[in-house]
C-alpha cells in the first residue's frame, strides 16, 4: 500500500508543479503565523531604522529629578530609568544595537559557516573529515560557555560578545551546508562543470553555492533569532555592550538593580527581545516551511487509527454471494492532495471465498492496494477516505462497523500481511514480543502461554528453532525469514481472511517461490481466503484461483486464473501477461507496458488504457466502458477485446 | 552492550582531550602578556617571573600545553588570584551546585517536553496542538534571564511562595524541603527553552514515526490505539529524541550562567561571570573546562540510553 500511496503523492506532486505552483512568498503569507511575524518584525527594523528621524528625546541624556518616572508619565511615555533617561528613546535606540549586532553575527557565522560547509563537502576525503572533526570539537562545548569564554579571553565589549556568538554558530552553518554540498558534489551537473575544465573555486561558487543556498537561508532564519538572545544575554551579563553605549541585553541587565522599586525598567526591554526574537521565530519557521520541500503539501500528517468513510448512501445488495466470506461492492477511496481529488479506487466489486484465493493484479498506482487495503480501513487519513459501497465480512458491513468492532476484527478475522518484512516489523521489539502482542490482542491467554502459542506459529511458518527465534530483532533476520513472521503473525488469530499485499515483492525469487508455497499450504490447511495482491502475472498462476486486473482504479477484467492467462481478452491483460519471463522460452519477447498510468485526478471520459492502448478506436474515447460478462464467471471492460488468440501487439 | 558501552566510554577520551586543546587555545588566544593577564594588574615582579616558570610561557606552545596537561591530570588548575584559593576546589564546590539546578531542570524539560510533544502530536491540528505548538514557540523565543525576573516578581516579591534568591535559607535553612524551596523558581525557568526544543522535536518525531509500516502492522494486528501510539510509536520516537536530549544537557548547562546570576545560585555560571569580570582567567578555564567535560558525560549517557532502546546500533 505504502507503494501505490507514495505513487500517488508523486504523482499529486508532478501534477501540482505541472499546473499552477504558489509561489514562495504566496505560500509565506498563506502561513497567518509566518505573517503575523513577518509584520511585528518589519516594524520593528522600520522603527529602529527611522529612529534618528523620530522625535524622541536623546537617549543618554540624564535627568537625576526625573528619575525612575513611571510609564505613561508626562513626556516619557515608558517612564524613566535610574538616571532620568528617556526609556522609549533608549528602547527604540537600544533595539538598533541589538538588531545590528545580532544580524552581523548572523552574517558572519553564515559566511564562514557555509565557506568550511562548502569546502568540506566539496572536497571531501581527509579534507572534510580534518575540519569536521573540528567542528564537532567545538560542538562538543555547550554553546554559551564557549561563548563566555571568548569573551574571556578577548574582554567584555559589544564587538568581542559579536564575534564570541558568531563563532559558536558557525557549527550550525558548517554541518547544514556540508550535507547538502558533500550530496551536490557527486550529481552529474558537478562532474559535467569539471569535465568542462571549469576551476574548483568556480565550480564552488557558481555551480554547487547556488544550490546550497536555500539551506544558507534556512539556517540563517533559524539561528538569528537565538543570536539576538545570546547577544542580548551577554550584555544582560555585562559581559555585551558597556556603557555609555546600550543595547536591549544591558538595558535590562541595569534594570534588574532596580527591579523590587521600579520593575518597568526591566521589564520593557526584556519584552522588546522577546517580540523582536519571537516575530523572527515566527517568521523563520515560514521560511524553513516554505523552503524545506519535506514539509511541503502536508507531508507531516498523523494517519488516524482508521480509514475516514463518507458514504453519501449505502448501497443495496441486489444477489448477495452465498459463498462468499469478503463481499466488497462498488468500493470508493480518493485522496485529497491540496485541492485536488485523486480517485484510486473507482468503484470495485470483489469476493472472496473459503480457502480461495483471489489475485489483484496491476502496475504501481493501480489503486489495488489501497481497494485491499480499504477494507479494514488501513488507508491512511488523511488524505484517504473511503467515499462509497460496502466490505461485507460474513455479511457484517465493515464501513458501518464501529472503530472498536473493526480493531476486535483487525488481526482476527482479516489478517495482513505486507510487502517489506523490515519495514513493516517494529525494528525495537524482539519477534516474540510481536507476535505476542498479536496473539493477546485478541485471545485471553498468559504471557506464557501465548510465548509458547508464537514458537508454534514460528514452527508452522517453518522457522528452524522457534524458541530462539522468539528473542531476535527484526533486523537480525534474513528477508525471507522475516516475511514468515509476518505470515505467522497473520495466522495467530485463525483469520478466516488474508490480505496479502505483494508479500514476495521484497524478496528474491528463490525465497519468493518458498513463501507462496507456504502461503498456498496454509491457506488449504486453514480454509482460509486470501486477497493477493500483485504486479506478477507470474506470482498468480502459483497461487491465485481467481484474478482481477485493475488499471487506473476500476477491473478492466476478471475471472478464473487458467481461462486468463491462457486467453486474456482486455488488451492491458495480455501486455501485463507479456511482461512474465517464462523460463524454456528465451526467444519470448518481455514487452514492456510503453507510457505510464494515467494521474487519477484527471482520468479520460472513455477507456482509461486507450492511451496506451494498441487497439484503441474512435469509441473507445468517446463514452465511459461498463464491464460486461464475458463467457463463463468472466467480466471484462473493452469493447474491442481480444477474442482468445495470442496477443500480437 | 557491555562492550559498545566501553567502546564509547574509550571514544569519549579523545573528545576530553580536544576539549583540552581547545580551552588551552582560547587561552592562548588572550592578548599581551598571559601571566599579568592571569594574575592581574596588581602583580608584583617575582609573581609574574614565578607563573612564567611554572606555567613554561617562555617554552614553545606545545610543550606549554603538555605541561599545562600534566597539572590538570594532576588535578592542578592553578591558583585563583582573587579568591586566592585553588582553582579545582572553588570549582569542585560550586559545580555540585549547578548539578542540582542543570540536572533537576533536564529532567523537567524531558518529562514535560515529551509529554506535551506527544500530546501535540496525537491531536495533531486540534486547538490542543495548537495551544501546544503556540506556547512551544513563546517557550524557545522567551530569553530566560527576563522570565527568571519576571517570575521572581510574580512569585517571589508579590505572592511570597518561593525565595528570589539563593540555595538555602540563611537562617534555619540546609535541609531537603528548603534545598527545592529555593530550586524551584531557577530549574523551572531554566527548563523552560529546553522544553520547548524538546517538545517540538518530539511532536516531529511521533508525526514521523506514525506514518511508518511498522505502525500500520500493529493497527492491523488490533492492538489498540492507546497501544499503538504510547507504546509502538513512543518507543521509536524515543530513540529520535534521546540525543537531543543529551545535547539539550548543553544548552541548560550553558543557560545555567544567565539564571544562576538572576537567582544568585552559587553555582559554576555566576561563578564564571564573576570571574570573568574580574578577569581571573584561570578560574574561567577551569570552570568551562569541567562543565565541558560534563557536557561530554551528559551526551555519553544519552548515547547509552539511545543503545539500550534501539537494538540495531548494538
Amino acid at each position: 500500500m505504502s507503494r501505490s500511496a507514495t505513487a500517488t503523492t508523486s504523482t499529486a506532486e508532478s501534477a501540482k508543479s505541472t499546473s499552477s505552483r504558489p509561489s514562495s512568498l504566496h505560500l509565506l503569507f498563506n502561513n497567518k503565523l509566518a505573517t503575523a511575524g513577518l509584520i511585528v518584525f518589519g516594524l520593528i527594523v522600520l522603527v529602529a531604522l527611522a529612529a534618528p528621524l523620530l522625535p524622541l528625546a536623546n537617549p543618554d541624556a540624564t535627568a537625576p529629578v526625573d528619575r525612575l518616572l513611571r510609564p505613561l508619565s508626562d513626556g516619557h511615555l515608558l517612564g524613566t530609568d535610574a538616571l532620568g533617561r528617556d526609556i522609549l528613546s533608549r528602547l527604540i535606540w537600544g533595539t538598533r544595537v541589538s538588531l545590528a549586532v545580532g544580524i552581523s553575527a548572523t552574517l558572519i557565522a553564515a559566511f564562514f559557516g557555509s565557506m568550511i560547509g562548502l569546502v568540506a563537502g566539496y572536497a571531501g576525503g581527509r579534507i572534510d573529515t580534518l575540519l569536521m572533526r573540528g567542528i564537532d570539537m567545538v560542538m562538543a562545548f555547550p554553546y554559551i560557555l564557549l561563548a563566555l569564554a571568548i569573551v574571556a579571553v578577548l574582554g567584555p565589549g559589544l564587538l568581542n560578545a559579536l564575534y564570541a556568538i558568531a563563532v559558536v554558530n558557525i557549527p550550525f552553518f558548517a554541518r547544514n551546508i556540508r550535507g547538502i554540498a558533500l550530496g551536490l558534489s557527486r550529481r552529474e551537473f558537478v562532474d559535467a562543470a569539471r569535465l568542462s575544465g571549469k576551476s574548483h573555486p568556480q565550480i564552488l561558487f557558481l555551480e554547487v553555492l547556488p544550490n546550497v543556498l536555500p539551506v544558507i537561508i534556512i539556517t540563517m532564519s533559524t539561528t538569528i533569532g537565538w543570536m539576538v538572545l545570546e547577544t542580548a544575554g551577554l550584555s544582560f551579563l555585562g559581559l555585551g555592550a558597556q556603557p555609555p553605549q546600550a543595547d536591549l541585553g544591558s538595558m535590562l541587565g541595569d534594570g534588574r538593580k532596580i527591579l523590587f522599586t521600579a520593575p518597568h525598567v526591566s521589564i520593557i526591554p526584556g519584552l522588546m527581545i522577546f517580540a523582536l526574537v519571537m516575530s523572527i521565530n515566527l517568521l523563520g519557521d515560514g521560511v524553513r516551511d516554505v523552503l524545506d520541500p519535506r514539509l511541503k503539501s502536508g507531508a507531516l500528517t498523523r494517519p488516524v487509527a482508521r480509514t475516514a468513510v463518507i458514504r453519501d448512501s449505502v448501497p443495496q445488495i441486489a444477489e448477495p454471494d452465498a459463498n462468499a466470506v469478503l463481499d466488497v461492492r462498488d468500493l470508493k477511496t480518493e485522496f485529497a492532495f491540496g485541492g485536488e481529488i485523486f480517485k484510486a479506487v473507482g468503484g470495485v466489486d470483489m469476493s472472496v471465498g473459503q480457502g480461495e484465493c483471489l489475485g489483484i493484479v496491476g502496475e504501481s498506482g493501480s489503486g489495488k492496494s489501497v481497494s485491499a487495503m480499504s477494507i479494514m480501513g488501513l488507508v491512511p487519513t488523511p488524505p484517504g477516505r473511503i467515499t462509497g459501497g460496502v466490505a461485507l465480512l460474513e455479511g457484517e458491513d465493515l464501513f458501518a462497523a464501529t472503530d472498536e468492532r473493526i480493531r476486535q476484527l483487525r488481526g482476527s478475522a482479516v489478517s495482513h500481511v505486507f510487502q517489506d518484512p523490515l519495514s513493516t516489523l517494529h525494528p525495537l521489539f524482539t519477534v516474540g514480543d510481536q507476535l505476542v502482542e498479536a496473539i493477546q490482542a485478541h485471545q485471553s491467554l498468559s504471557g506464557s502461554e501465548a510465548r509458547a502459542k508464537a514458537a508454534d506459529l514460528l514452527k508452522l511458518v517453518r522457522i528452524p528453532n522457534p524458541a530462539e527465534r522468539l528473542n531476535a530483532y527484526p533486523h537480525e533476520l534474513s528477508g525471507g525469514m522475516r516475511q514468515r513472521v509476518c505470515i505467522a503473525m497473520a495466522l495467530a488469530d485463525d483469520a478466516r481472511v488474508i490480505i496479502a499485499d505483494e508479500p514476495t515483492t521484497a524478496l528474491d525469487v528463490t525465497v519468493q517461490a518458498q513463501v507462496l508455497a507456504l502461503l498456498d499450504t496454509l491457506r488449504k490447511e486453514r480454509n482460509a481466503g486470501i486477497l493477493f495482491i500483485t504486479h506478477d502475472f507470474g506470482v498468480v498462476s502459483a497461487i491465485c484461483d481467481r484474478v482481477a486486473v485493475m488499471y487506473a482504479g476500476k477491473f478492466v477484467e476478471t475471472g478464473k486464473t487458467e481461462d486468463i492467462l491462457s486467453s486474456p481478452a482486455h488488451p492491458y491483460t495480455a501486455k501485463l501477461i507479456d511482461c512474465v519471463p517464462v523460463l524454456g522460452q528465451p526467444e519470448r519477447r518481455l514487452d514492456a507496458i510503453e507510457g505510464r498510468p494515467p494521474v487519477v485526478n484527471k482520468l479520460p471520459i472513455g477507456c482509461a488504457f486507450a492511451p496506451r492502448c494498441p487497439r484503441a478506436q474512435d469509441d473507445c474515447r468517446a463514452a465511459p466502458i461498463p464491464i460486461t460478462r464475458f463467457g463463463d464467471g468472466r467480466t471484462v471492460r473493452c469493447i474491442h477485446p481480444l477474442t482468445g488468440e495470442a496477443a500480437n501487439a | 552492550m557491555t562492550s559498545y558501552i566501553s567502546k564509547r566510554l574509550l571514544a569519549a577520551i579523545p573528545v576530553l582531550f580536544g576539549l583540552t586543546i581547545i580551552v588551552f587555545l582560547i587561552m592562548a588566544m588572550i592578548p599581551g602578556d598571559p601571566a599579568t593577564a592571569i594574575l592581574g594588574s596588581y602583580a608584583t615582579p617575582e609573581n609574574v617571573e614565578k607563573l612564567n616558570r611554572d606555567l613554561g610561557l617562555d617554552k614553545p606552545m606545545f610543550q606549554q600545553y603538555l605541561i599545562w596537561l600534566t597539572n590538570l591530570l594532576h588535578g592542578d588548575l592553578g591558583r585563583s588570584y582573587t579568591l586566592n584559593r585553588p582553582v579545582l576546589d572553588e570549582v569542585m564546590e560550586r559545580f555540585s551546585a549547578t548539578l542540582i539546578l542543570a540536572g533537576t531542570s533536564l529532567i523537567l524539560c524531558s518529562v514535560f517536553g515529551l509529554i506535551a510533544g506527544v500530546i501535540s502530536a496525537v491531536r495533531q491540528f486540534s486547538w490542543t496542538d495548537r495551544i501546544i505548538t503556540f506556547v512551544v514557540l513563546v517557550g524557545i523565543s522567551v530569553p530566560s534571564f527576563w522570565l527568571g525576573l519576571l517570575l521572581i516578581l510574580v512569585f517571589a516579591v508579590n505572592l511570597k511562595w518561593f525565595p528570589a534568591s539563593g540555595m538555602f535559607a540563611i537562617y534555619g535553612g540546609g535541609d531537603l524541603p528548603d534545598l527545592l524551596h529555593h530550586l524551584f523558581l531557577p530549574a523551572v525557568t531554566l527548563a523552560v527553552v529546553a522544553t520547548g526544543v524538546i517538545a517540538r522535536l518530539t511532536r516531529t518525531a511521533m508525526l514521523e514515526v506514525l506514518r511508518q509500516d511498522f505502525i500500520r502492522t500493529a493497527r492491523a494486528k488490533g492492538v489498540s490505539e492507546r497501544a499503538v501510539i504510547y507504546r509502538h510509536a513512543f518507543k521509536a520516537a524515543l530513540v529520535t529524541v534521546i540525543p537531543v536530549i543529551g545535547i539539550q544537557a548543553g544548552f541548560v548547562l550553558g543557560g545555567a550562567v544567565y539564571i544562576e546570576t538572576v537567582f544568585q545560585w552559587p553555582g559554576i555560571g555566576s561563578m564564571l561571570v564573576k570571574a570573568i569580570s574580574t578577569r581571573d582567567l584561570l578560574l574561567v578555564q577551569g570552570g568551562v573546562l569541567v562543565v565541558a567535560a560534563a557536557y561530554v558525560l551528559f551526551n555519553l549517557a544519552a548515547d547509552v540510553v539511545q543503545t539500550v532502546l534501539d537494538p540495531r546500533l548494538r
